[in-house]
């Protein structure tokens, strides 16, 4: 299909800053092309052990619990292959993005949803997940801020999660990849909260807040046992990341803060213009505090979300992600990535405008 | 002046025709709030003139740009001010500064022809008092002026995945 806009992709629109793409050409020139130390280089944890300890008050020991890993979808993959054992079940708060519950499936646990709904902000409640918590229950997979409904947890969001999960005795894998990407007041870690620090998995990476989605770069960082577990999983399945995504991701977290705060600053301008859009064409749609994602309701419109998707990029070629696909929440929803240029976004709008309203003209021929 | 005129004052430089409805939905502001900013920004010298970026190359008028640099005797009392501001007041004068380093004040000039720039700096330039030596450099290419790319670049195509 030609002319398509996409808000399908969950990819920075932006390239790698240039100082970062610079660092790992020159170590290129310089004849880093090997493998390195299973857990990645000391230089790269070491930063992030630095960049998490400063930023989100979330210290990691670089040599014990910190792993870097092929993005954070391998992350994920080695965190719950670690903790899961055949029969456990493991909480998911959905909508999320596609490869929790596979991951778990995989490990021969049992996935459970945990609904996070529109009217709570698309935030998890205790009281969703009190429901959901049998005496077989593991782990919980949580992403906040989230993939598909940018909502973001605070401090007293994750209190009362984090007595739930001490009561149950349960583990808590936190994939924190849009972290940067928040925009009303600061991204809050669960890991700071003392009393759920040693049973946290922190998961994060470079691909989302540094525009680095091709160098493949994202880490865990949990307790120390549990970290071993994980680190045997991956030196059989990836060995290492690879040597010149660590030597920019590094590069990233030495110089690369303006360029990412500069790009923070745009997706908060793109946000708020896309948003805006939504809600004047009658999609509402709260204001997301974090991510790249904008998710509104189509329950206006008549279609279900599988349906305004497809009738929307088979008319108008915009490419739009239906939000039952993401977990039952999502049902009514669709995902659009405002991870694109304001002029496509705006181009996007008018797109859905014609849409909407090519369909209130056809209903009224039929009802005639 | 806060952090929502600074957003305001990045929205204009980058583009001064967006329309005040877009700005406020951009910045979180009201309308009213836009234009009070503006005009107060206006008034204070911040924002000093509403322009293009211009490729005079591919408008191909055939100008010349150069770069001047000029060793400047200060003076007592007034420094390189006072000279400053003569040579500021010749039109061909695109830009001014005072800079650290080998010379003292930089001029970004622009002429019809490098001829027209050479008697420009031989007639106007060298003989004023205080000027101690001068050196021209014609510009060859711009790439890119005032944060804006010149030269074409292929854009980068997202390849498919499957989510």
């Amino acid at each position: 299909m030609e002319d398509v806009i996409s808000l399908g992709v969950g990819e920075p629109d932006f390239v790698t800053p240039w100082c970062v793409c610079e660092a790992a050409i020159y170590s290129i020139e310089q004849g880093s092309t090997t493998y390195t130390s299973n857990k990645g280089t000391p230089q790269l944890r070491g930063a992030i052990s630095h960049y998490l300890g400063t930023r989100f008050g979330t210290p990691y020991d670089p040599e014990e619990e910190v792993i870097v890993t092929c993005g954070v979808s391998e992350a994920a993959d080695i965190a719950i292959r670690a903790v899961v054992d055949p029969g456990d079940e493991v909480l998911v708060a959905e909508p999320c993005y596609v490869s929790y519950i596979p991951c778990v499936t995989l490990a021969g646990g049992t996935p459970v949803s945990v609904p996070c709904r529109a009217e709570d902000e698309f935030r998890l409640t205790a009281d969703a997940l009190a429901e959901k918590i049998t005496p077989r229950t593991k782990a919980l997979v949580a992403n906040f801020p989230n993939n598909p409904t940018g909502g973001v947890m605070g401090e007293s969001d994750w209190r009362a999660v984090a007595d739930l999960l001490v009561d149950h005795d349960l583990l808590l894998i936190s994939d924190e990849v849009y972290a940067e990407l928040t925009y009303d007041g600061d991204h809050f870690s669960p890991a700071r909260i003392p009393e759920i620090r040693d049973r946290t998995i922190t998961l994060n990476g470079f691909s989302k807040a540094f525009a680095m989605t091709g160098w493949r770069i994202g880490y865990l960082c949990a307790p120390r046992e549990i970290t071993a577990a994980a680190l045997k999983i991956h030196q059989y399945v990836a060995l290492c990341a690879p040597i010149m995504g660590q030597v920019a991701a590094y590069e990233a977290l030495r110089i690369g803060e303006a360029e990412k705060d500069a790009m923070v600053r745009e997706y908060r301008l793109r946000r708020n213009l896309f948003v805006d859009g939504l809600n004047k064409l009658g999609l509402s749609c709260h204001l997301p505090k974090g991510a790249f994602y904008a998710f509104p309701s189509v329950e206006s419109t008549g279609m279900s979300d599988t349906e305004f998707a497809e009738a929307l990029l088979r008319e108008q070629h915009v490419a739009v992600v239906p939000g039952s696909v993401l977990g039952p929440s999502g049902l009514g929803h669709v995902r659009c990535a405002y991870a694109v240029s304001r002029d496509h976004l705006k181009d996007a709008l008018s797109r859905m405008e014609a849409f909407l309203e090519s369909r209130k003209l056809s209903e009224q021929i039929s009802s005639n | 002046m806060d952090e929502k005129d600074r957003t305001l004052l990045h929205l204009l430089e980058e583009n001064c025709r967006t329309p005040i409805s877009e700005l406020a939905v951009l910045a979180e502001m009201s309308e009213q709030d836009v234009k009070k900013r503006i005009a107060w920004l206006e008034s204070t010298g911040v924002i000093r003139r509403y322009g293009a970026v211009i490729d005079w190359e591919r408008a191909g008028n055939g100008n010349v740009t150069s770069v001047i640099d000029l060793k400047v005797s200060p003076e007592r009392d007034f420094g390189y001010d006072r000279i400053a501001e003569r040579i500021a007041r010749f039109p061909q004068v695109r830009s001014l500064r005072l800079m650290t380093g080998t010379y003292d004040l930089q001029l970004l000039v622009t002429g019809s022809s490098m001829h027209e720039i050479a008697r420009f700096v031989a007639e106007q330039i060298a003989p004023m008092d205080r000027i101690r030596e001068t050196a021209t450099h014609i510009t060859m290419k711009t790439y890119k002026e005032n944060g804006t790319t010149f030269a074409e670049r292929e854009e980068v195509e997202r390849l498919p995945y499957s989510f």
